[in-house]
């Protein structure tokens, strides 16, 4: 091997960069499930889990932009049922705990929703 | 072109078909890990291959005046004649592309006004370095965003970087312009191909598959983030288990998902056979890497063997009693060498 020492420390370099998504997880901890605890009192959200589990953040986008903008305060869910268009009185009335709801997947994913600049953060029936 | 195209269709086709009929955990699981074995020891074994080769001449690249009397002045960045020089050449070439930056368009011009005829006229063409530049940071910052899935928790140096991304707060969830730009970059590299009638003429199946692959990927991918939704939450287990070697459920992951990381996996295992090469390669391509000190220091073919030298003392030693008996002149008389 020509140039020996500087290959080698290239090589080390590279597989040091490029096997990064293994030991950074592995220095940090596991995860192995998301840990949220639902609403105990009400067995049906706007939707079905499954579209409030991947699409709840354009749902909200829809709500804010339908509220704010339009005026329109009546949703009419894919099962037919009326509901006011409102986070704070609709959305929260259930999840009314941030920290046991909201915050377990948005922090552990990094997602940094802007709802809180001008809603209030629930804190929880304990409060 | 049009197999490159198929090939990378057939490749998300049968990752869906897979996850379809319940082979996610092989498309999930094993073929990622099968993946970044091959990734990182081919690039390895490719590396090695490279450093075992000789450089038998100096050729650097000479992009403007090399190092000459003190009043000439030396193109420094373009003509570097230390290692550190060499160095610094190496650092504006990985970060800024500036053989790129360089390049120059020929053109015959009809009808020019200066000639009154066709004129060949070169002008600066700057479209490739920067889409090229685009496309390299975007990808970079892209693959750096994705460490939120694989980190616990997620340091806060990736959600300044998203905060950044999506600074212009976009819809919900948020719009990432390095994906967005992405995508339009790498549509750039293949209009490239496919317009410029002299670059469609070189391009083979080996620089169109890297495009689509890509593109498929980041297409998914941007699919995934905007339309057909995976549960990040969901998914961030799945891949957290993956990293830790301890696999869990891929049930409920949205089959989308699969097929982004089988075409991540193919672009891994393809990497190290291909042109991506150039990652590691520009290290090592002695057009770069050589400082250009030709007339300075002598450059020794590693290949030659041993060189026999006979000296012209050893010539006299062995001669000295024939050449003084010709009358040659001679260093040392032969009474004076016997001494």
């Amino acid at each position: 091997m020509y140039n020996a020492k500087a290959v080698t420390i290239g090589i080390i370099i590279f597989v040091l960069l490029f096997t990064s998504p293994f030991w950074a997880s592995m220095l940090g901890k596991e995860y192995k499930e998301t840990g949220i605890s639902l609403p105990k009192n009400e067995k049906e959200c706007v939707e079905t889990t499954d579209f409030m589990r991947n699409k709840h953040m354009q749902l909200l986008n829809e709500w804010r932009d339908e509220a704010l903008r339009n005026e329109h305060r009546v949703y009419v869910a894919s099962n037919g049922k009326k509901w006011t268009i409102s986070l704070q009185n609709t959305c929260l009335k259930c999840h009314n705990d941030y920290s046991a709801f909201c915050e377990k997947c948005h922090v552990a994913n990094s997602v940094d929703p802007y709802c809180w600049t001008c809603h209030l953060i629930p804190q929880g029936s304990t409060k | 072109m049009f197999i490159s195209l198929l090939l990378v269709l057939l490749i998300g086709a049968i990752a869906w078909a897979g996850a379809a009929i319940g082979l996610a955990s092989l498309f999930g699981v094993v073929l990622p890990y099968v993946a970044v074995v091959v990734f990182v020891a081919g690039v390895v074994w490719r590396m090695v291959y490279w450093s075992k080769s000789p450089v038998p001449f100096a050729i650097p690249t000479t992009g403007g005046q090399e190092a000459s009397l003190d009043f000439i002045k030396q193109a420094k960045y373009d003509c570097p004649n230390t290692t550190w020089g060499v160095v610094q050449r190496m650092f504006l070439e990985v970060f800024c592309f500036r053989s790129l930056f360089r390049n120059t368009l020929g053109e015959v011009r009809e009808d020019d006004p200066v000639n009154k005829g066709p004129r060949t006229i070169y002008y600066s063409s700057k479209w490739l370095w920067a889409f090229a530049l685009v496309f390299h940071y975007c990808f970079l910052l892209v693959f750096l965003r994705h460490f939120r899935f694989f980190m616990e928790p997620v340091p806060s140096c990736i959600s300044f970087l998203e905060s950044i991304d999506g600074i212009m707060q976009i819809g919900s969830p948020r719009f990432f312009w390095t994906g967005g730009l992405l995508l339009v970059a790498l549509i750039f590299l293949l209009c490239r191909r496919i317009f410029n009638q002299r670059l469609r003429y070189i391009s083979l199946a080996n620089d169109y598959f890297p495009l689509f692959l890509l593109i498929a990927i980041v297409g998914t991918g941007l699919c995934l983030r905007y339309f057909d939704k995976a549960e990040i939450a969901q998914v961030k287990v799945f891949i957290m288990g993956l990293t830790h070697f301890s696999p869990v459920s891929t049930e409920g992951i949205n089959s989308l998902f699969f097929i982004h990381l089988t075409l991540v996996s193919v672009l891994l295992i393809y990497f190290p056979f291909s042109k991506l090469m150039h990652m590691p390669g520009v290290f090592f391509s002695p057009t770069r890497n050589l400082p250009n000190n030709t007339r300075a220091v002598r450059h020794v073919n590693p290949w030659n063997p041993p060189k026999q030298y006979f000296t012209y003392a050893e010539y006299e030693d062995t001669y000295r009693d024939a050449m003084a008996e010709a009358g040659l002149p001679l260093e040392k008389q032969p009474e004076k060498a016997a001494e």
